[in-house]
């Protein structure tokens, strides 16, 4: 009799799962072939029908010089084309359902090369300069949405990241200046520990409502570097002078050609987000102190009941996250200009909860979505070069279309741990 | 071998939870703890397990007197518990739920699964619990969540295992399977605490019988030496009615006609299936099932709180099935919604404001636009004194009161008029049994007044108790009809699916 009941539960379940898969299958394939048409009479005929686009596969300082991809514009549209409309009318058609995202991920691919010819068409363009930008972009909202992540996968939601970087970014700045780049990476992450231990004492001791306790910190952040920035920094130049932290080459990595440049011949800092996603992709799901935080973060009182104690994990989630932040604000301050400036974030914390969202509160996504993100920064700056007449800040605004596409579920269902953001009252 | 409280006394602001409460439970015995919601039993028990600390007293096992700050040293001390509300992480596999605070690993923390899949299967083989280490919590049965629990206890190497409410979301089978595994942890010498409301359980599965009432313990018996009518009393402290009285109906015109209709749950699953039945006047239709399988979207489908995808809702031949809930209630309909806290009440409204919530825009109530306080207090005072609600005063918020009278400010509110439809989702949850007792009365009383009344419980045993006609539900379908005096394994194996 168990075993008939245990059937017949979980049927439901199954051929639910089938239905909003056949739908998300629809979506997506009047989305390909909505992508077809614009490949057809914008890319294939908007491009000279002799017009050779020529991508530059090679930096000035790799091992393997002069490696380009050239090839007639029109042409490659068309057979992107062909491609797209081929892949739409298979998932309209349900027969192979499932692979949905992927199919998807290819198709959107498709369409940015092809996008990209009809933008080089008649010139050449760097296409691994490209991506390698797209990975250093792609550093901070990386190290923001982690940062998210080890907070949330605990149940504490923290939107103070954007304070934590701007304020590790001036430590950092500071320290860096005075005393050397490490000092100046370690006082940052101190300083982003300290803030995340501070938002976890308002959210866990006084639970205080964290949306407020994090806004609090980023208006607290902006303020005091402001202030210290106008006061101090402009009085003591030399304190906002740290050294840029120079790039190192991995031997033999950095010599493989396109993802050689493209990974492998960059500041610690980028070895270190690569490190951490991979790290805590493990750790959160193979490890002992993984299964617990998720126990935390999804049903509190579960993990109380057998002895795990959730405010030491709350409190020590929250502040390894601040590390990260701290990090993510160094990188800020001595990778990119070497200075500091007054709200040098511009937003990028609240991108990087984006990203967590994105990349469905998984390390490994939050890096899939650091670098989505960063490649439209890349691909942005790019196109302003080429003067292809799309406004720039229209292909900025990409990435946040598609996060909300995601959040509304198009793509398949985002679900945040279950008792994020909820205080958890003992006994 | 014994565990024992000793003296335990605890005070919550403005309570004494418990009042110098003693029990002892010995290895192999069957200790039923029996008490209403309120008097007790819960604090007792997180006493036990760590959650609170008492006042005074101690907690003594094998002689040994323990100082339980958290459930890791109660869990240490061998006491296990399966809480009332499962305490499983819905997404996390049940292996994962098993080992969770106790992960069999290598360097570095990394857990080593094949050892977790393989204790709970030796475990699941030895005590005949069948489960399946890789399934995910959230897509099991509560039967089977349930003996998920009973692994992880078992896992810790509990030898004292306390049950909170275990049989309140199975049914009658999954009860008898209960039982069963209960048999066979106390032939294994588990000293096993059974907290419970349900009288005949307590005297089926029991060795002693403990019974508590307002935080103190009343009185130990054996089986052998009671019965269920001497242990009601006990729990109440007098005499208490055990059957509701109420003569044969005498069905009239149909009131409810509710045809085909197709309710999707929140996660989209079609949680009512295509579901026809009726409601006349002068009839009680009782309608019984393991909770989650559609009761609520059909309730909530019913009083316009849910769109309906396919089907038709009808009353006295009109089609309501597009009517809010305030149509609903102008056309005579009274809901007693299944979660007072949730939807039946604003808790931080007075009893006087949660009096008039149905009806505050009315005269004489509401004046153009403004609100008459006077009407409305001289209104929540008659209510008040009609319906029995025990509140220091009607200016007091809801939320002071009891559930009982919680439930009975709903009921005052709802009822205190000519009705013609009467619906009462899980009308006495949780409150004690005098509450219990005059609450069917009422719902008998507007029945006999002429009223058709529909009345969804997950307790069969107040679907058997009110119900002219009892209906089952299944999977979001009808799996039966019944009469009210059908055999209870009948109406059992309905509730499974395996019926007619």
């Amino acid at each position: 009799m168990t075993a008939t009941v245990t059937e017949t539960v979980t049927e439901q379940p199954v051929s639910t799962r089938r239905t909003t898969e056949g739908r998300r299958a629809t979506i997506v394939g009047f989305v390909l072939l909505g992508l077809t048409a614009v490949v057809l009479w914008v890319f294939a005929l908007g491009a000279a029908s002799d017009a050779t686009a020529t991508f530059n596969l090679s930096l000035p300082n790799d091992r393997f010089q002069g490696l380009t991809w050239a090839f007639n514009a029109r042409a490659l549209s068309l057979v992107v084309a062909v491609v797209l409309a081929a892949l739409g009318a298979q998932r309209l058609r349900r027969s192979q359902l499932g692979w949905t995202n992927t199919v998807l991920g290819i198709g959107l691919l498709l369409f940015v090369v092809s996008f990209l010819g009809w933008a080089a068409a008649g010139s050449s363009f760097s296409l691994v300069g490209m991506l390698r930008s797209t990975v250093i972009s792609a550093v901070v909202i990386t190290l923001g949405a982690l940062t998210g992540l080890m907070c949330e996968r605990a149940g504490v939601v923290n939107i103070g990241i954007e304070g934590q970087l701007l304020t590790s970014a001036f430590v950092a700045t500071v320290l860096s200046s005075a005393f050397g780049t490490v000092a100046g990476v370690t006082g940052a992450m101190l300083a982003g520990a300290l803030l995340g231990a501070v938002l976890a004492w308002l959210a866990i001791k006084f639970q205080v409502d964290q949306i407020i306790a994090g806004v609090v910190i980023n208006i607290f952040a902006l303020g005091l570097t402001s202030f210290l920035a106008s006061r101090v920094l402009s009085e003591a130049q030399d304190l906002n002078a740290p050294a840029r932290v120079p790039s190192f080459r991995l031997p033999l990595l950095a010599d493989i050609p396109v993802l050689g440049p493209m990974f492998f011949d960059h500041t610690f800092f980028v070895y270190g987000m690569l490190l951490l996603a991979f790290g805590l992709h493990f750790a959160f799901f193979r490890t002992r102190w993984g299964l617990r935080a998720r126990a935390v973060g999804e049903h509190p009182k579960a993990a109380d009941t057998l002895g795990i104690d959730v405010y030491r994990v709350r409190y020590r989630n929250v502040i390894l996250g601040g590390l990260i932040a701290g990090f993510g604000g160094a990188f800020l301050a001595l990778a990119q200009i070497a200075r500091f400036e007054e709200d040098m974030t511009g937003g990028i914390g609240f991108i990087g909860l984006a990203a967590l969202i994105f990349g469905r509160w998984m390390p490994l996504g939050c890096l899939a979505a650091g670098l989505v993100f960063g490649f439209s920064g890349a691909l942005a700056q790019k196109v302003a070069i080429l003067g292809t007449g799309i406004p720039s800040e229209f292909m900025l605004m990409l990435p946040y279309v598609a996060t909300v596409i995601v959040v509304a579920g198009v793509v398949g269902h985002a679900r945040a741990p279950a008792a994020d953001g909820q205080p958890y009252i003992k006994g | 071998m014994a565990l024992e409280l000793r003296g335990i006394t605890k005070r919550f602001p403005g309570v004494l939870a418990n009042d110098d409460v003693s029990l002892a439970v010995g290895s192999g015995e069957v200790l039923a703890l029996l008490g209403e919601n309120g008097a007790g039993k819960t604090t007792l028990m997180n006493i036990l397990y760590g959650l609170y600390r008492p006042d005074e007293g101690s907690v003594v096992v094998d002689d040994r007197e323990l100082d339980l700050a958290s459930s890791r040293d109660a869990i240490a001390a061998g006491i296990g518990m399966v809480h009332q509300h499962f305490m499983l992480v819905p997404v996390f596999t049940v292996a994962e739920n098993v080992i969770l605070g106790q992960e069999p690993s290598g360097p570095l923390g990394v857990i080593k699964k094949d050892a977790a899949r393989a204790t709970v299967r030796d475990i699941s083989e030895r005590y005949r619990l069948h489960v399946d280490p890789d399934a995910v919590i959230e897509d099991l049965p509560v039967g089977v969540q349930q003996r998920v629990e009973i692994v992880k206890v078992l896992n810790r190497e509990a030898r004292y295992v306390i049950f909170d409410e275990p049989t309140a979301v199975l049914t009658p089978q999954e009860v008898e399977e209960f039982f069963a595994i209960v048999r066979g942890l106390q032939a294994d010498g588990k000293g096993i605490i059974f907290i419970t409301h349900k009288l005949g359980e307590a005297l089926e599965v029991a060795d002693r019988v403990a019974v508590m009432r307002a935080g103190r313990k009343v009185a130990e018996v054996t089986p052998g030496e009671t019965s269920e009518a001497h242990l009601a009393e006990l729990m109440v402290g007098r005499p208490v009615e055990l059957v509701v009285p109420k003569d044969t109906s005498h069905p009239g015109a149909t009131v409810l006609q509710v045809q085909d209709l197709v309710v999707r749950d929140d996660r989209g699953h079609r949680a009512v299936n295509g579901v026809t039945f009726e409601v006349r006047t002068g009839e009680i239709v009782g309608v019984a099932g393991v909770q989650g399988n559609g009761q609520t979207e059909l309730i909530e489908a019913i009083m316009g709180l849910r769109p309906s995808l396919a089907g038709n809702v009808v009353l006295d031949g009109t089609d309501v099935t597009d009517y809010n809930p305030r149509q609903l209630h102008e056309a005579r309909v009274s809901h007693i919604p299944e979660d007072r806290q949730e939807s039946g009440l604003v808790l931080g409204f007075t009893v006087a404001e949660n009096m008039v919530l149905n009806c505050y825009y009315e005269e004489p109530f509401s004046r153009v636009l403004v609100m008459d306080w006077d009407a409305t207090n001289e209104a929540a005072q008659r209510l008040v004194k009609q319906y029995d609600v025990r509140t220091p005063g009607i200016e007091v918020p809801v939320s002071n009161l009891s559930g009982g009278n919680q439930q009975k400010v709903i009921v005052a509110r709802e009822f205190d008029r000519d009705v013609r439809l009467v619906i009462a989702s899980q009308p006495t949850r949780g409150i004690d049994v005098g509450s219990i007792e005059y609450i069917h009365g009422q719902i008998v009383a507007k029945r006999d007044a002429g009223a058709a009344v529909l009345v969804v419980s997950s307790e069969l045993d107040e679907v058997t108790a009110l119900a002219d006609r009892i209906l089952v539900l299944y999977h979001g379908k009808i799996a039966g009809e019944f009469p009210p005096d059908a055999d209870i394994t009948e109406i059992g194996l309905a509730m499974l699916g395996s019926g007619r």
